[in-house]
């Protein structure tokens, strides 16, 4: 086992271990800080595996963004403190058929491929590492995701039939990414139009003034 | 395969040195490389938090006409971090009969592992930098959004109504102004077209007018909107309302005594001191002192340009300082406003004008700067340090 495989274990171990963590606890932010441990030591592989820019992604989406946004919606909803989430056998029950069902078509995915071809094919590609700079060892991989996004792609041959030159992805993620903004207004509006005070409950709030 | 004996990377170092001198560097070398920038990293974790506690004290005691610590350690009371230290390590471990436990327990870790991880892609000076990532910018700036999650943490299970008020307003607080502050951060990178920290600051070598903060109206006007937004992220006065005293005792630290309390502490004055290093890095001229000299690739300079950094950043952490003692708390609505109602929209016309400017001057002026050198001319000139040595790599430091 050498120091690279003992390292991506103690990060899938965390990873599985905080999953765990947050279907067993029954305490909202509990399971929100389990969440934590798990997103970060995901993040973490993504690191070691030289993908630094999804690793960062990684932490600023789901890590940063999604677990404010989960605290936030918790502590403004919550009825009391400490809030216990109890669930039924029958829930429990679909959880894991969902989650059963997921992990074999993860596991059929992964065994319908000849990791040991694919093993061949990039090492037969791929130069030995020189001593010095190193873009792939040192996780740059930004770049080629940029370019690709731009519709550049320096890995193919775009003159070979099947690899014609495309737009590239920035056209749809706009699209999608503006889509996201539309959604979030939708959905603030939705929220701020049932709540409609009454004009006395208005002049309350005024005079008990801000905190 | 020749065995190089020019180590650019520590880790390569350690290969050459101590094992097999033919391969590549293997995971032992790397780890012990690791260890290495870790604990330099940590000496820039603690030294600044206890040099800038000791100046807050110092300074807060001028501007209120005292004379601030004067006992410990000489005239000055050089050795009050260390007094502070000492005294809050003997304190007890409290931890309040309401509060989660564990949650209690964690939050300040989770704080302190963020600003401390926030250090790991900020360059020091020419290639001194832990891991220089292509995308280092936008690490850093992902790091440091996960302080709030420990805060929320802290307060959330304080099982205190002050540290739950706290937590809200931080929470509402550093998620608003996230995002004029990335805008004003994205307007530097528009000029210098790279996230890589260490190729901004390196395209900022040369005179004073080269520095990205003198590249265009809308960078100059970036830097002082990134400068309150940084101040308001690190929950610093005027934007302190998080922990406002007056209202609500501490805030999220209401409940924390002891080492945990000075956890969150170090936190903030560490992540100053990275607000400052960014702000340094993006708009003025990383290393650089804005002359052309000392611009060579020998280590001296390397420690001249870390020195400069230094104290470029320390003069922003001390601006902070004294925005903090000269300027009353605004209302947490007033807050709120200024973010949403007048930065945001600031920031994003700035970025518009950062966007179109180079293109309009291209057809007007045919060059894209009024002052300085135009980037593309830096970037063709024969360049004072090849960047394939440092760009990208862990280099020795």
């Amino acid at each position: 086992m050498t120091g690279d495989q003992l390292l991506f274990a103690i990060l899938a171990l965390t990873a599985c271990c905080g999953a765990v963590a947050v279907v067993i606890s029954q305490n909202v932010v509990r399971m929100a800080f389990w969440l934590i441990v798990s997103l970060s030591a995901t993040a973490g592989l993504f690191f070691s595996l030289h993908a630094d820019f999804v690793g960062a992604v990684q932490l600023l989406v789901y890590v940063g963004g999604t677990l404010v946004l989960l605290i936030f919606g918790v502590m403004l909803t919550a009825s009391g403190p400490f809030v216990r989430i109890r669930t039924t056998l029958a829930e429990g029950l679909l959880g894991a058929c969902v989650g059963v069902a997921l992990l074999l078509t993860v596991l059929s995915g992964v065994m319908g491929v000849a990791w040991d071809r694919v093993a061949a094919h990039q090492t037969a590609a791929t130069p030995p590492p020189q001593p010095g700079f190193n873009p792939a060892e040192e996780g740059n991989t930004t770049r080629p995701l940029g370019l690709s996004l731009l519709g550049l792609r320096p890995d193919k041959d775009l003159r070979s039939p099947g690899n014609e030159p495309s737009t590239g992805y920035l056209l749809p993620f706009e699209i999608v990414s503006v889509h996201l903004l539309v959604v979030l207004i939708g959905a603030a509006y939705l929220a701020r139009t049932k709540r409609r005070a009454r004009p006395e409950a208005i002049e309350g709030t005024d005079a008990s003034g801000t905190t | 395969m020749e065995p190089v004996l020019a180590a650019q990377t520590l880790a390569e170092f350690f290969q050459q040195y101590l094992f097999d001198p033919e391969s590549a560097p293997g995971f032992l070398a790397k780890a012990l490389a690791a260890l290495i920038h870790a604990l330099l990293l940590g000496c820039f974790f603690g030294l600044p938090g206890g040099i800038f506690i000791w100046g807050e004290r110092k300074i807060a005691g001028r501007i209120q006409d005292r004379l601030g610590p004067t006992r410990v350690g000489g005239r000055f009371g050089w050795l009050q971090p260390l007094a502070d230290g000492l005294k809050l390590v003997q304190k007890e471990d409290l931890v309040p009969k309401p509060a989660d436990p564990l949650l209690f327990r964690m939050a300040p870790y989770i704080v302190l592992v963020a600003s401390f991880s926030a250090l790991m892609v900020l360059p020091f000076s020419d290639g001194w930098v832990a891991v220089a990532l292509d995308s280092g910018l936008f690490l850093i700036f992902a790091v440091l959004a996960l302080e709030v999650v420990g805060v929320i943490l802290g307060g959330y299970a304080s099982g205190s109504k002050w540290a739950l008020l706290g937590a809200m307003r931080e929470a509402a607080q550093m998620v608003s102004y996230e995002i004029p502050m990335s805008i004003c951060a994205v307007v530097p990178v528009v000029a210098a077209g790279t996230l890589n920290l260490g190729e901004i600051a390196r395209m900022q070598s040369g005179w004073i007018t080269n520095w990205l903060i003198f590249h265009d109206p809308f960078t100059f006007c970036a830097f002082f909107v990134y400068f309150a937004c940084a101040t308001a992220s690190c929950k610093r006065a005027p934007f302190d309302l998080p922990e406002a005293e007056s209202e609500l005792v501490a805030g999220f630290m209401t409940e924390y005594s002891g080492m945990r309390w000075a956890l969150f502490f170090l936190a903030e004055y560490t992540s100053m001191f990275i607000v400052s290093g960014i702000a340094t890095v993006l708009f003025l001229g990383g290393w650089h002192l804005g002359l052309p000299v000392l611009e060579s690739a020998s280590w001296p300079v390397h420690l001249i340009g870390m020195c400069v950094f230094l104290l470029k950043a320390s003069v922003l952490v001390i601006v902070q300082i004294w925005v903090r003692w000269t300027l009353p708390r605004l209302r947490i609505d007033q807050v709120m406003m200024a973010c949403l109602k007048y930065l945001i929209p600031i920031s994003c016309v700035l970025f518009l004008g950062a966007v179109l400017w180079p293109v309009t001057m291209a057809q007007v002026l045919h060059r894209t700067t009024l002052l300085g050198q135009p980037l593309g001319e830096r970037a063709a000139a024969p360049a004072i340090v090849a960047p394939e040595k440092t760009a990208g790599s862990r280099v020795k430091r």
